[in-house]
């Protein structure tokens, strides 16, 4: 967008004004029809899950574009009771792989956090030889992929027998989640004044006490927004779970589950309804903790 | 506090223990504080990557893995010449390209829109910003799933729309090309490739508006008001005032989605598991490793892979590392 140069007489500063005020105009015509748009490819698809979640499949297949089911679909709660039945009652037995990946997520996000608190604090304040070496590790394995690294774990968990096991998957889960929570909590730390801390040990604190009591209080959205992302990571993943635990339907995670249950007999609503349910946690969470959660992803990131 | 302290010389009063000084001890305990994810890092993230390269020197199948030998690199580089012998190998490796830039340039142009719309404050506009974030906080195992089910041919609703407008279904996720008529010309475009471009752009996109809407709030409004005064427009404004002062978040951004998207295995996997000209690396790696059970050659085309991640590496390393980005 090149500035017109014309020699500015009284005509063409005219045009130059009704140029910026028509810009004025369209921008913000524009940006309404923006937020609209916008909103329009995050709701709409949210709302389509959650729509179809409720119908039965022969209801899809004639009006594959009314989303919304009606209220009879939506108190029977039919594909849900469906979903959630165990097995031997004919359904998808569900209940077990929420347990599954519920307690996976929950002892990932107990074990990272309590190494990553330690680690980063290390990392934020005290001195040490390969203080540097360290920083930079954490910043380099925070950027690498899983993928690289997913077959020699494939090989030796083989080896030795953890493959196929849920401690296989959460051993995996918590080294590919320290790196983040490190570097999440690291940043944060390093907010918190110094000279609070050195006021408690001068006080006579221990150090495990200046943690403890100054730290740790001082930090809490901090923390709270790693275990968050930490769980939202175990509870998502699925590359480690398809590899490792593929062959025991037992020790399915959810996100596995759903994607082993399409299948051409599979009606899709019935997937609509494993969508939902993994994705309720997440969005209850986020929503109940927005604020740490966005400032967390600027502090940090998650990878994805 | 550099670790220069001396050791207290040797006291009048004998001690049970050595005395350390506080610097002494703080490294300790540094230490101590540091080791429990150090060694779970290191065992289980840089020995794995490293062991790879071993592994892609051996010839591993599936069925032997309990009884392989770990020092016997028979393949030499066999695997190698294997995984890049393949017919598709080159077609796989233009296939990721596409995808890593066309999917990380789609979700910064989408992020830096989004977060010029939602910069100012209007009514609703933390809701709007929440909503925004769902694609990127919602398991990808569900948005894929709904992409899948909206674009189905059968069940679809985009494509009902399509049906109701007159025009012939199309099968998004599922077909190689789609050829456009436009003015007379026929135009083919890589159909399930550009779907899951758009994808990765509406997935990621508010990863980069997050960065962009923070760097935005924190540009000083004075530049711009002496702009105003001086009459140059809202375009003009956001070209030569916004753009220039966006560009460093915008190459760190570019940087980090490109090595993210250049490794992304679940999103295609799951989208069309790699069909319809969409297979990618990450996708040939479990290819070679759960269809074929080659366990060497699916080393073979990792270590490829995090080559070409390395030299990314060393890039944002040498031109965006450095203390300030890390904070």
């Amino acid at each position: 967008m090149t500035a017109p140069t014309t020699t500015p007489t009284r005509g063409s500063t005219r045009r130059r004004m009704s140029r910026a005020d028509f810009e004025d105009r369209f921008f913000g015509v524009l940006k309404w029809l923006s937020i609209a748009f916008f909103l329009a490819i995050t709701v709409f698809p949210l709302l389509y899950m959650i729509g179809l979640s409720f119908k039965p499949i022969s209801k899809l297949i004639q009006e594959p574009a009314n989303i919304f089911p009606t209220w009879d679909e939506f108190i029977s709660l039919d594909t849900y009771r469906q979903i959630l039945r165990p097995v031997e009652e004919g359904g998808r037995g569900f209940i077990k792989f929420i347990v599954n990946s519920g307690v996976l997520a929950l002892f990932t996000v107990a074990i990272t956090t309590t190494i990553a608190i330690f680690g980063a604090y290390a990392a934020a304040r005290l001195q040490f030889r390969g203080k540097r070496a360290i920083s930079l590790g954490i910043l380099v394995v925070y950027l690498f992929p899983a993928v690289v690294i997913a077959i020699p774990l494939f090989v030796v968990f083989s080896r030795v027998g953890l493959r196929g096991s849920l401690l296989g998957l959460l051993i995996v889960y918590v080294a590919q989640t320290i790196p983040v929570a490190l570097y999440m909590l690291r940043s944060y730390f390093q907010t918190v004044p110094a000279s609070l801390e050195e006021a408690g040990l001068i006080d006579g604190l221990s150090r495990f006490g200046v943690i403890r009591r100054i730290t740790l209080p001082l930090s809490a959205p901090a923390i709270a927004a790693v275990a968050l992302y930490v769980f939202m990571i175990a509870w998502n993943e699925f590359l480690f779970a398809f590899l490792f635990v593929l062959d025991q339907p037992d020790l399915w995670t959810l996100p596995l589950s759903v994607q082993q249950l399409d299948t051409t007999e599979v009606p899709k609503t019935l997937l609509m309804a494993g969508s939902v349910i993994i994705t309720l946690p997440v969005i209850v969470l986020f929503f109940l903790a927005e604020r740490f959660l966005t400032e967390g992803l600027t502090a940090g990131g998650v990878k994805g | 506090m550099t670790a220069q302290t001396e050791t207290p010389p040797p006291t009048e009063i004998p001690r049970k223990r050595k005395v350390l000084s506080l610097a002494q001890r703080e490294q300790r305990l540094a230490w101590w504080f540091v080791a429990p994810g150090a060694i779970i890092v290191l065992s289980l993230v840089i020995f794995p990557v490293l062991w790879n390269a071993a592994l892609s020197l051996q010839r591993i199948r599936l069925i032997d893995l309990q009884n392989f030998n770990y020092f016997d690199f028979n393949a030499g580089f066999g695997n190698y010449s294997r995984v890049t012998g393949v017919r598709d190998f080159w077609e796989t490796i233009r296939v990721t390209i596409v995808y890593t830039l066309g999917g990380t340039f789609l979700s910064l142009a989408l992020g830096v829109w989004a977060a010029l719309v939602v910069k100012k404050a209007f009514i609703g506009r933390s809701i709007v910003r929440g909503f925004m974030l769902f694609p990127y906080v919602a398991p990808v195992i569900a948005a894929t799933f709904v992409w899948r089910l909206m674009l189905s041919t059968q069940f679809g609703i985009v494509n009902e729309w399509i049906r109701n407008a007159g025009r012939e279904q199309v099968d998004f996720l599922g077909s190689r090309d789609f050829t456009l008529s436009l003015l007379g010309f026929d135009l083919t475009l890589p159909l399930a490739l550009s779907t899951v471009i758009v994808f990765e752009a509406w997935r990621y996109f508010p990863f980069a508006f997050l960065f962009i809407l923070a760097r935005l709030q924190a540009l000083p409004d004075d530049l711009e008001e002496a702009a105003m005064v001086d009459g140059a427009t809202l375009s003009q404004r956001f070209r030569y005032i916004t753009m220039p002062q966006l560009s460093g978040v915008l190459s760190v951004l570019f940087l980090l989605r490109f090595i993210w998207t250049f490794n992304k295995f679940d999103d295609i996997f799951l989208l069309t598991g790699g069909a319809a000209g969409t297979k990618v690396v990450t996708v040939g790696i479990v290819d070679w490793l759960r269809a074929r059970g080659d366990v060497g050659s699916a080393a073979a085309l990792s270590i490829i892979l995090a080559f070409v991640l390395i030299l990314l590496l060393l890039v944002y390393f040498k031109w965006f590392y450095t203390e300030e980005v890390e904070e």
